[in-house]
């Protein structure tokens, strides 16, 4: 109350939060791991659903169909593997909506801690969580015979590029989150722009099946296109009119580059909007 | 990935410079003012919190309170006026204020899958203290707010006053020189209560600055150096405990006319002993008591019953937060849940300006 009284200022902002970004986006993806030690079930439930759909394809749809030259179990597992990292990251924006509805991001935006480390926390450990399960899936793929036919090179190179699409889909998914703030509403959302994506691509059958009119929009899909270029990495050297039928016409490095080219957009646009939301997330 | 520009806020000579002229305020706010769409949460808010106090800010669901602590702690923006935390301005020095700060929000902010250890180790990291002080620190901290035999244990086994006692701890592992606590007792046994009134005494001891929101006078009343009465997003009086309690007169009597048509002449008979309350509705009818409760008592017994008014459930009490709102406002102590407020706003201002960090 005097004008007298005199606090013991701190030294001006030692160092800013900026500087600790990593260490920040450390703590927060170890905290977000530790859910899945934590509550193993989640882990498992996660995995379930993945593995249903490989049984569901290999064994009920797969025998209907047909892709002369290729096993459907090698041409359906790279469609599997990313369906899985596509679902896992829609859990990005439901887990976002949590922490805002409990007051968590609250508590996180009150602390001198870098600010992109909490959305970096999530989507990392999303990321570790999506590798997990996707190398569970490629060991449930080796039981029914699926195989990597390019060598180990290609092989981590094809699990390294699934899992840059999960981690950019994340991206769109803590968006979802951030606005919709609610979490049943962000699970429910999340299916609505997802399922379509995922079945309207070439993950479980070639596009050369589907309807004309749904051809051009299948083929431009980005799951087509990192699917594809996963298929490329792992599937091995196909006949010219097999390629074609399954989409694969062209090199594996073109395919590749264009699956990374749509990575890097969806993060150039969706990072920025998510950092944008998470600002005005009050 | 490349450092986004998530916080453009940056330390300017200005700030330094009006921290080393400060004036000694802890907090300082000048006309804050709030919107959340059409729904106007801060009407022009002065505050002036001097260093190792606490400081009360009194008023009921919806009155400002919370948005004032949002803004404070830098979760939000004003839409005027400026405001000052530790020297540290909310808007240009927000990163520098939330290194002095610690919150405590209306929610258990504590993540259910960490231990409670662990939940306290996360925030120490966050505020990026050295290991071994913020271990004891922790260590410090679960001993005071009893939890050190549940430390081990994941939040989800705790109970809610376990929880909410953890959040305290968690705002006060970055020890800091002002602490904010938005109802921090709400959903507390009484005993915990208690606990926590004297870790806040104690805090202040060692020369924290405290501001807390409450909708309970009692507790404004025991911890608060001074109070604020804020009622639809205004300061409506300010002062310390007794200067409040003399707008309302002390202890309360209070009664109900039996017979309505009687209110004119309880009206008439009581004005002499002081400024009756009555409420023509119901028949209720307060006076109040000053400090000689049971004389007045004596004496408004006397008299309705020489006029032959006809009383029931008369007692004396002690002054609530409605009260004062009575004597201060001539409303009762209610209103729009401010988080109602708030969300009813949010698509505007998601729309509109928002309270985008600049």
């Amino acid at each position: 109350m005097s004008a007298t009284a005199v606090t013991t200022r701190r030294p001006a902002a030692p160092r800013r939060a900026r500087s600790y970004v990593v260490s920040d986006t450390l703590a927060m993806t170890w905290r977000n791991l530790l859910k899945y030690r934590r509550v193993p079930t989640l882990l498992v439930f996660s995995t379930i659903q993945p593995v249903m759909f490989v049984l569901l394809f290999a064994f009920v749809f797969g025998g209907a169909i047909v892709i002369p030259g290729v096993d459907y179990k090698n041409y359906l597992m790279p469609g599997i593997f990313v369906q899985t990292v596509v679902f896992g990251a829609s859990q990005t924006g439901v887990a976002l909506a949590e922490d805002l509805t409990r007051g968590m991001i609250d508590r996180f935006r009150s602390l001198p801690m870098a600010r992109s480390a909490v959305l970096g926390g999530r989507t990392i450990g999303d990321s570790v969580r999506n590798l997990f399960v996707v190398l569970l899936m490629t060991a449930v793929g080796y039981a029914i015979g699926f195989r990597f036919q390019n060598g180990f090179a290609n092989a981590v190179l094809a699990i390294l590029i699934t899992v840059a699409f999960g981690f950019a889909f994340s991206w769109i998914s803590a968006n979802i989150g951030l606005r919709i703030r609610d979490v049943e509403s962000a699970q429910a959302a999340s299916f609505i722009w997802i399922f379509p994506l995922v079945f309207a691509s070439s993950a479980f059958v070639p596009i050369a099946t589907m309807p004309g009119w749904l051809q051009p929009i299948a083929k431009v899909n980005p799951i087509t296109i990192t699917v594809n270029a996963v298929r490329s990495l792992t599937l091995g050297q196909l006949p010219a009119p097999v390629a074609k039928f399954v989409g694969l016409q062209g090199s594996t490095f073109t395919h590749v580059w264009q699956a990374l080219a749509w990575i890097a957009g969806l993060l150039l646009v969706f990072v920025p909007l998510a950092i944008r939301g998470y600002r005005r997330a009050v | 990935m490349a450092q986004p520009p998530f916080d453009a806020t940056t330390e300017t000579q200005a700030a330094s410079a009006r921290r080393a002229a400060g004036d000694g305020a802890a907090i300082l706010a000048e006309g804050l003012e709030k919107s959340f769409g059409k729904v106007r949460a801060l009407d022009g808010i002065d505050l002036r919190v001097a260093p190792a106090t606490v400081f009360g800010l009194l008023g009921p669901n919806g009155a400002g309170k919370t948005t004032a602590v949002r803004i404070l702690t830098t979760l939000l923006q004003p839409d005027a006026g400026r405001a000052e935390v530790a020297g540290y301005d909310v808007i240009r020095d927000a990163e520098a204020l939330r290194a002095a700060i610690g919150l405590a929000g209306q929610f258990a902010a504590v993540d259910e899958v960490l231990t409670g250890r662990e939940n306290l180790e996360l925030v120490g990291r966050l505020y990026h203290l050295p290991g071994e002080e913020v271990r004891r620190c922790i260590d410090d901290l679960l001993e005071r707010f009893e939890l050190t035999a549940a430390a081990h244990r994941t939040v989800k086994t705790y109970s809610g006053g376990m929880r909410r006692r953890l959040d305290l701890g968690a705002s006060l592992v970055g020890r800091p020189e002002v602490l904010f606590l938005d109802e921090p007792t709400t959903g507390l046994d009484p005993r915990s209560r208690l606990g926590l009134w004297d870790v806040i005494k104690e805090l202040v001891s060692e020369g924290t600055t405290v501001l807390l929101t409450t909708q309970y006078l009692e507790e404004a009343d025991v911890l608060a150096d001074r109070i604020a009465v804020i009622d639809g997003g205004r300061i409506i009086a300010e002062g310390t405990s007794d200067e409040l309690k003399a707008h309302v007169g002390g202890e309360l009597l209070e009664f109900r006319v039996a017979d309505r048509d009687q209110i004119p002449v309880a009206a008439g008979e009581l004005v002499a002993l002081g400024s009756p309350q009555i409420d023509n509705a119901t028949g209720r009818a307060a006076l109040p008591a000053g400090e000689d409760g049971s004389t007045l008592l004596l004496e408004v017994v006397r008299r309705l019953d020489t006029a032959g008014v006809k009383i029931t459930d008369l007692a004396l009490r002690r002054p609530t937060l409605d009260d004062v709102f009575l004597a201060l406002t001539g409303h009762a102590a209610e209103g729009q849940s401010e988080e109602e407020a708030e969300l009813a706003g949010v698509g505007a201002a998601r729309d509109g300006h928002g309270g985008e960090q600049t």
